[in-house]
């Protein structure tokens, strides 16, 4: 247990600990699955025939792997420290935090067995079968109760603003998660989705959407609203705009997954109300990503020395850049060349490595050095830790831009007798080279995960031998 | 501690954010209303459904509309249907051939809706309409294109052809970067499942498949002895041939 400054209160920070630790070990496996599933793409003799590593089957367990093992991991050690220190007070119930940890691994490690042995639902970031649904439910529901209680017992007056995101993202990921996972059983390892058509894929894209906007937004913008003031050490620049953000932001984001259906047969309605919205999101993102920037004013110049500075600044304007770029690719004349391309699959990666993977680990490194009380074993390796994952991601979503436009001008051109220019599968071989370049971003990203998980090692065992070695009386 | 009694926004909102309880009921409230709108009236605007919607019935203008779902009459088989007939449910072989696709992940790179555009229209066929997925628990829209689009894949190749481009892709399309499902050529359907799974999309409470017992009766016989590759086929050669559109009519609003 460790005391801080208020050392009148006592945190519960063993199950932050281990969280942290397996987000960061998840860190490196996630996208080690990315760069493999990559390189298949590029490269299909890595499928060596072999059903349990093909595409289709490692590709759920990659998503599942980023999303949900290091996501949930990362969002499980923040949000339980968090609600920790904003309301001076222990977790509610420190077993639950634990049965919500074993539980959230079991899950993971039941993906891990399942996904490659072709058990799905299909449903895109919701794979996991009708019994492994039901655990879901479950242990969210324990993370998700325990962190109310938490806020509830708080001895401070207000709910901080990095709570009020975590409190939207539990709310609503139950909502998702119970609506979009109905099915009918046919046996342990199969079941069909309740909802057929267009009402299902309206359902899942619901889903879909908003697992970005809840579980990979919401949540991590509580991390940012926590640990950008924390490094940078000045208060959050405008309470007002953050009030504004948060609640434009719960309001809106559930609209947006629509936006994924235009042209499809859902009605024209409904793609064009997620589109109006989607624009209108532009507003609380900007506003949520200045107001994270702004903070920073007055401190610049620690972004010289501090490199976990870094990590969190670069994922904002990478939050900005997405958050604009997401609202252009909804607009229906954009939409009709950037759907079913790979522009869709860099704009989820410059979200996902960008921002939420890299305010993930600037505030991981935070964590470390606070929950072991120590500094990094290398402040060196934090900063080539960033500088790979910043020109990993680049490199990723740059290949991804250009395959993805490319890809949708050549499906659409026509020769000057008015027939199609290209075959598909001509589509398919200009998108060679920038698969491989892809699949060498990914490299260079995971490259610096295992950086970081060398450095984390080395952190946790030079504290612990420090301990050791002092023989500080431990507070318990 | 009189830090703590100022009210920096509105009134409501410092009431909020003191309240574990309000914040809780709040924001439940504001994250429910986007889904509800958008997703309820799919469920009762008869729009939403091509068979339903009121400007495609019978005859638009001078044209006469072709059944959008099947008829079926007393007494007639799955195997009495032919294309053109309307959206039927998959036959057994179909099905079992579906859950190899979806368990395969086939989706994650080939979608089945095709959008109503000049170029979709040349490559792949007349652009979906809702209705011909109104069997599909769960829906297989996909949304990305590493591989072309199926939704009207069924009858444009031999299902020789199939068999070979799902065993070696390569051999059939040199710069194919899909897996080789050789595989599928070695597992059995399993034929004890297939009642099983036809009587939960009997049962379904949206759109189920309207099966006889005489459907689920002979399946087991339909399946025995198939490959995953014959299944595969079969639900391949299914897609996209159901309903006989008719040109210059307006299938969607």
């Amino acid at each position: 247990m460790e005391t801080t400054q208020a050392a009148s209160v006592r945190y519960d920070m063993g199950v932050v600990r281990w969280f942290s630790i397996a987000a960061v070990v998840y860190l490196v496996v996630g996208t080690f699955l990315g760069v493999w599933i990559a390189s298949e793409l590029a490269w299909p003799f890595l499928n060596f025939d072999i059903a349990e590593i093909t595409f289709g089957r490692l590709r759920p367990l990659h998503t599942n792997a980023v999303i949900f093992a290091f996501g949930g991991c990362t969002l499980m050690a923040t949000g339980f420290y968090i609600v920790q220190r904003t309301g001076s007070t222990r977790l509610w119930s420190n077993n639950l935090a634990w049965f919500t940890f074993w539980g959230w691994n079991l899950i993971i490690v039941l993906a891990v067995i399942t996904l490659p042995l072709g058990i799905t639902q299909s449903k895109e970031y919701a794979e996991l079968e009708w019994p492994i649904d039901i655990l879901i439910a479950i242990v969210w529901l324990a993370f998700g109760l325990n962190y109310i209680m938490t806020i509830a017992i708080r001895k401070v007056s207000h709910i901080y603003v990095s709570n009020w995101f975590f409190m939207g993202m539990i709310i609503m990921i139950t909502y998702l998660h119970v609506v979009n996972s109905l099915a009918i059983p046919v046996s342990l390892t199969q079941s069909y989705s309740i909802f057929s058509g267009v009402q299902d894929a309206m359902v899942q894209w619901w889903w879909g959407h908003n697992a970005v906007g809840f579980y990979l937004t919401a949540g991590f913008l509580g991390i940012m609203y926590y640990f950008v003031p924390k490094q940078a050490n000045r208060p959050v620049f405008s309470y007002r705009l953050s009030v504004l953000h948060f609640w434009t932001l719960m309001f809106g984001y559930v609209w947006l997954g629509a936006h994924h259906l235009q042209y499809t047969a859902l009605p024209d309605w409904t793609g064009s109300l997620g589109a109006a919205i989607s624009l209108a999101m532009i507003i609380p993102s900007w506003g949520g990503a200045m107001n994270g920037m702004m903070t920073l004013s007055g401190a610049w110049d620690r972004l010289r020395t501090d490199y976990i500075l870094r990590f969190l600044v670069v994922s904002l304007a990478f939050y900005a850049m997405s958050t604009f770029e997401g609202p252009v690719m909804s607009i229906k004349t954009v939409n009709a060349l950037s759907h079913y391309t790979d522009w869709t699959v860099g704009h989820v990666h410059s979200g996902a490595l960008g921002w939420v993977a890299m305010v993930s680990i600037g505030a991981l490194y935070h964590l470390v050095k606070k929950l072991w009380n120590t500094e990094m074993y290398s402040d060196n390796l934090v900063n080539v830790h960033f500088w790979l994952s910043t020109i990993g991601t680049v490199v990723y979503v740059v290949a991804m831009w250009v395959s993805g436009i490319m890809q949708g001008l050549m499906w659409r051109d026509y020769d000057e007798y008015g027939t199609l220019t290209y075959t598909f599968v001509e589509s398919v071989s200009a998108m060679h080279p920038y698969y491989a370049m892809r699949a060498i971003g990914g490299i260079i990203f995971n490259l610096g995960a295992w950086i970081m998980l060398y450095n984390v090692v080395m952190t946790v065992r030079k504290a612990s031998a420090a301990r050791a070695t002092h023989a500080v009386p431990a507070k318990a | 501690m009189s830090d703590h009694d100022k009210i920096y926004s509105t009134r409501f909102q410092d009431k909020i954010e003191r309240s574990t309880v309000l914040m809780f009921v709040m924001v439940a409230i504001v994250v429910a209303i986007g889904g509800i709108v958008e997703i309820v009236p799919l469920f009762y605007l008869d729009r939403t459904m091509t068979h339903l919607s009121p400007d495609v019935k019978g005859k638009v203008g001078s044209k006469e509309i072709s059944p959008i779902v099947w008829q079926r009459q007393p007494g007639q088989s799955l195997d009495d249907w032919k294309p053109g007939d309307g959206v039927r449910p998959y036959k057994p072989l179909e099905l079992a051939g579906r859950d190899v696709y979806v368990r395969e992940g086939c989706y994650l790179c080939h979608s089945q809706m095709i959008r109503p555009f000049r170029d979709e229209k040349d490559r792949y066929g007349h652009y979906s309409v809702s209705s011909e997925s109104m069997y599909d628990h769960p829906f297989q829209w996909g949304s990305k294109r590493t591989g072309p689009d199926l939704a009207r894949v069924g009858g444009k190749y031999s299902d020789e052809w199939h068999r070979r481009h799902l065993k070696y892709p390569r051999e059939v399309v040199p710069e194919s970067v899909m897996p080789n499902y050789v595989f599928l050529d070695k597992s059995k359907v399993d034929a004890r499942q297939i009642k099983k799974n036809m009587e939960a999309m009997r049962s379904m409470p949206f759109y189920p498949a309207p099966y006889t017992d005489a459907d689920i009766a002979s399946a087991k016989d339909a399946v025995e002895g198939k490959t995953e590759l014959d299944a595969v086929v079969a639900y391949l050669q299914s897609l996209g041939n159901h309903i006989k559109f008719t040109e210059g009519v307006n299938y969607r609003d």
